[in-house]
């Protein structure tokens, strides 16, 4: 097992060079790095400086090195707007989205995965067919328009939940700043959450319905029942076991789709994460945030298909077992 | 088929006997759901393809605007005798007329990304299958790569990079896009490639663009139908949300995701019908749209025909 | 002991599919004593599952029980609610099932797979079933059980994952276990060794078997009886002895000719002619007239099971090979 994460990590440190390069290449080779790393407002002697610093005038392998110890050191660029390093300035904004992101998906779980089981389980019946067309309205569902019925009902017109913000925040293990521990915390965040939440609900009520048909026509199941077992076993046990490892598996990709989608509900709900800090670089064309974000995003993807391949060899005995040996 | 038809069916087509064209069809129609979805969508496109003959107002004609009619809401009388039935926007911009030209845009820009997405991934798919080797390996790479990024976040870094304009919507839409269709073509014509038939076309010497034209193509079409219709959907909700956040198209272009933009300020003083009507268009567009494509993929998948 | 434990009767499972009515188990009727082994032998298509799926209560929608009684030991199954059928399923009758990759829950572990079997059933702790486990194991020859039962399905070669759902069927000692085809996927050398402590354990516990095959060489050395079935109904019923020496119905007459160790060396092997008829609309008629050689205007109407001669043997068909003694 600890062969298997210790190869898995390497082979992510490979496909994170290999994306470093990409964003390199990107900014060095597409665009003119001056252009897009540096302030445009800036004098020439602050020019000077930053192309001696980010060594434009050195060889272009000798660049890479540069941009890479810029980017793990943090310095890599300042943003044009705020005058900070870009890193540290989305770093800031990082636990705002990851809490708004877990929450999304807590509710697309919790909500999803009974109503994908029942749905699965009487795929005829009234409730099964009422839960599948929601899904599909679910996928339709543009999810910003949906963030502005969700304020006009419930801040405009019932006056129910804060609008905008993210309202207080609490220290988590006394570093980490999160709403959900406050009230009004909590206020502010179900909508977004909600939001958020909608599609991938939607995603996961099919994949589970999806899962839970198809095991049910598995043989195992038939000899599971051949057997005597209780439904309540046969679904308990045989059929969500296998169901569980690609929920499992989609659920830890989504989550970066997720991080990704919260560009659209944070700058609906004015929710300060980053996300809205990506769309107002855009709209500013602050472009060493961009650059910045992008990896840092990038990083989060592979960390987290990292971590869904060893949830994923835990769950399934056959990839255990074949790759300890292997 | 040589099988003796028994007497009792005889006349009536026996269901395993009609093409499979007719085949589909039937059985897209036995659900009425889809149907209801595919009679909406007609209706949707009929009303995009007709905006300038059946809006009561031309939107954009600054001559036919006056903003003192601004903000009205649905129902008010229009000064003309005729009625805002949705109400106007903050330009008294009668909000129906808006929406039916909205929704021509929206479904331009989905279609015709949708179409060259289409075009290039089919391309890129079917050389890779054909090919093989070095070429099928970085294309498959390419798209693998791209596939694990969510589509919203390949849209913005491109627009962050190619800056704004209908141009590069479309093509930040079909640089999406294309990866879907690739990886379906190529899946689907590596299945038909491992088949008999293929080999038996490779030993009479057929030219390999008639293999592609005859045999592959026909093969990849069903899965390909299903793709470019979710695709669809997809390319109008991203343009919509392009659009929504200031990254899409230009104002002299008012989608509908533009519209509820602009609906947007008035929201939080009650005056929702700016934002709520182009918002419910937008859906009944992607919602018609996905419950066709469901049903596509029912009737068109092999291993669910009973 | 020549009490019947099973007794089918005018069995009728229909499948209502969108193209139409397939009648996989169309009017089958049998009986199966204690401790004896019933061969149920038929073409690829011929209802032979559906027919152990039915007694088992296990026919999923499209699919429907449509008539017949089915009384095992002076009970009739489908007339059962669920929770009564679901007590004797795996307790008093029970069922394996042909390709051994696939009847066991690849996630979970042998142990849990087995035990539930027995919880499912009786009120026993779990450190006695996990005792009976064990047993069952080594009666079914898988040595040092102890290491098998922390395995999951994928580290066991297919005769064992075959033998440890041999040894889940016998856990509650049946009355009666429906066995489909569970050989089929081995090697002769391990169908051999399973043939053989199939039978070998149903003598010891008196358990009664119904064996379901294509191979007709297989029924020889095992069955005491043996139904053939063809389109889902049972054509040829007898003595073991006397189907295969004397078969009576000429589709018995084809499949015993087309089994290689019957046919003399160097002579074609023969085979039946034409295909099964498609179960969907099938005319009425006995339906092995397209392949039949004796074939008159008679079998135009549906023949009806007739018993011929004094051993019990009994055939459905008009023009029966009736052998000059
Ligand atoms: N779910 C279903 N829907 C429609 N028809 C079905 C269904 N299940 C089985 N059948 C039909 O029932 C008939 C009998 O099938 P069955 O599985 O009993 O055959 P079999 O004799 O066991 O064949 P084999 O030797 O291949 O296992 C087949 O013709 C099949 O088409
Ligand atoms: S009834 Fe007629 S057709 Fe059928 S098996 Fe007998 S002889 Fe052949
Ligand atoms: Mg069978």
């Amino acid at each position: 097992m600890l062969v298997y994460v210790i190869r898995r990590s390497m082979q992510s440190m490979v496909v994170l060079f290999v994306m470093s390069l990409l964003v390199f290449v990107g900014v060095y080779a597409i665009g003119n790095p001056i252009d897009i790393l540096i302030n445009p407002q800036a004098d020439q002697m602050d020019r000077e400086r930053a192309i001696a610093a980010l060594g434009l005038d050195q060889p272009l392998w000798q660049q890479y090195f540069v941009f890479v110890k810029g980017a793990l050191t943090g310095d890599l660029v300042r943003s044009v707007v705020h005058a900070t390093s870009a890193l540290d300035l989305i770093l800031e904004r990082m636990p705002a989205t990851m809490e708004l992101a877990i929450a999304a998906m807590l509710i697309a779980v919790v909500f999803g995965l009974p109503l994908g089981l029942w749905a699965g389980l009487k795929p005829d019946g009234i409730a099964g067919r009422s839960i599948m067309a929601g899904s599909i309205l679910g996928f339709s569902l543009p999810t910003f328009w949906v963030g502005l019925m969700l304020i006009m009902v419930f801040s405009v017109m019932l006056g129910w939940l804060p609008s905008n913000g993210r309202g207080p925040t609490t220290l988590l293990f006394g570093l980490i700043p999160v709403s959900f521990l406050s009230w009004e915390g909590l206020r502010h965040l179900v909508m977004p959450a909600t939001n958020l939440a909608l599609f991938k609900l939607a995603l996961l009520i099919r994949l589970t319905r999806a899962g839970t048909r198809e095991s049910l026509l598995q043989n195992y199941v038939k000899f599971a029942r051949a057997k005597g077992l209780r439904n309540s076993r046969i679904i308990g046990v045989h059929v969500l076991r296998n169901i569980m490892i690609p929920i499992v598996t989609v659920i830890g990709l989504e989550f970066g789709s997720v991080i990704a989608f919260a560009t659209v509900t944070e700058s609906v709900f004015a929710w300060p994460g980053m996300g809205k800090l990506l769309i107002d670089s855009i709209n500013l064309l602050d472009r060493p945030v961009i650059v910045s974000y992008l990896l840092v995003i990038v990083t989060i993807f592979i960390l987290i298909n990292l971590a869904v391949d060893v949830l994923y060899s835990a769950l399934d005995p056959r990839v255990r077992l074949t790759d300890a040996r292997g | 088929m040589s099988t003796i038809v028994p007497a009792a069916v005889e006349g009536a087509t026996p269901y395993a006997m009609q093409s499979p064209w007719r085949r589909i069809v039937s059985d897209f129609l036995a659900n009425p759901l889809a149907v209801f979805g595919l009679a909406l969508l007609a209706l949707i496109v009929a009303a995009a393809l007709l905006a300038p003959v059946i809006s009561p107002q031309n939107p954009y004609d600054l001559a036919q605007l006056d903003v003192t009619h601004g903000k009205l809401p649905p129902g008010a009388k229009a000064p003309g005798g005729g009625t805002f039935w949705l109400g106007t926007d903050d330009q008294g911009r009668d909000m129906l007329s808006a929406i039916f030209y909205g929704l021509r845009i929206s479904l331009m820009v989905g279609a015709v990304s949708t179409i060259l997405a289409l075009c290039i991934g089919l391309a890129a798919g079917v050389t890779a299958a054909y090919f093989g080797g070095r070429i099928e390996t970085l294309v498959m790479r390419i798209v693998e790569i791209q596939l694990s990024f969510p589509a919203i976040l390949i849209a913005l870094i491109l627009i962050a990079v190619l800056g704004q304009g209908t141009g590069k919507v479309i093509a930040a839409l079909v640089t999406i896009q294309w990866a879907y269709y690739a990886r379906t073509v190529r899946s689907a014509a590596l299945v038909e490639k491992r088949k008999e038939y293929m080999e038996a076309a490779r030993c009479l010497a057929l030219s390999p663009a008639r293999i592609v034209f005859r045999h592959l193509l026909p093969n990849c079409l069903p899965p390909m139908i299903v793709v470019a219709t979710v695709q669809l959907a997809a390319a109008i909700a991203l343009e919509a949300t392009l659009s929504f956040l200031g990254l899409g198209l230009p104002i002299t272009e008012p989608s509908l995701g533009l519209l509820i933009a602009n609906g947007y300020q008035y929201l939080l003083s009650g005056k929702y019908w700016i934002s709520f009507f182009p918002g419910v268009a937008l859906l009944l567009t992607i919602v018609s749209i996905n419950l066709v494509a469901d049903q596509l993929r029912d009737v068109l998948n092999p291993r669910l025909q009973r | 002991m020549s009490e019947a434990i099973l007794i089918v009767a005018g069995l009728r499972t229909h499948f209502y599919t969108r193209a139409g009515v397939v009648k996989a188990v169309d009017d089958v009727s049998f009986s199966v004593e204690r401790g004896q082994v019933l061969g149920l032998v038929g073409e690829s298509g011929s209802g032979k599952s559906m027919t152990g799926h039915s007694l088992m209560g296990l026919i999923d929608p499209p699919g429907r029980i449509v008539a017949g009684t089915i009384t095992l030991d002076g009970r009739d199954l489908p007339a059962l609610s669920a929770e009564e059928q679901r007590q004797l399923r795996g307790n008093r009758i029970a069922m394996i099932f042909q390709d051994p990759m696939m009847t066991l829950n690849p996630l979970l572990r042998i142990d849990v797979q087995m035990i539930e079997a027995i919880l499912a059933h009786d009120d026993v702790s779990r450190a006695t079933a996990r005792a009976r486990v064990r047993e069952a194991l080594v009666k079914v020859g898988i040595a040092s059980p102890d290491e098998r039962l922390t395995a999951y399905p994928h580290q066991f070669s297919g005769g064992m994952r075959q033998r440890v759902a041999i040894a889940i069927a016998l856990l509650n000692n049946p009355d009666l276990i429906v066995c489909d085809q569970p050989t089929t996927a081995l090697d002769v050398t391990v169908q051999g060794q399973i043939l053989y402590q199939m039978q070998k354990l149903t003598r010891e516990t008196g358990t009664a078997l119904i064996w379901i095959t294509h191979d007709l060489s297989v029924i020889a050395g095992l069955a005491d009886r043996v139904c053939v079935m063809y389109a889902g109904r049972i054509v040829e019923e007898g003595s073991c002895e006397d189907v295969l020496a004397r078969p009576m119905h000429p589709y018995t007459q084809g499949l015993l000719d087309s089994v290689p160790a019957n046919n003399e060396r160097g002579t074609r092997l023969k085979q039946i002619p034409g295909m099964t008829p498609s179960l969907l609309g099938l005319p009425p008629g006995c339906p092995f007239r397209e392949r039949c050689a004796y074939t008159t205007r008679e079998c135009e109407q549906t023949p009806q099971m007739r018993a011929i001669g004094g051993s019990g043997q009994a055939v459905r068909c008009f023009h029966p090979l009736i052998p000059l003694y």
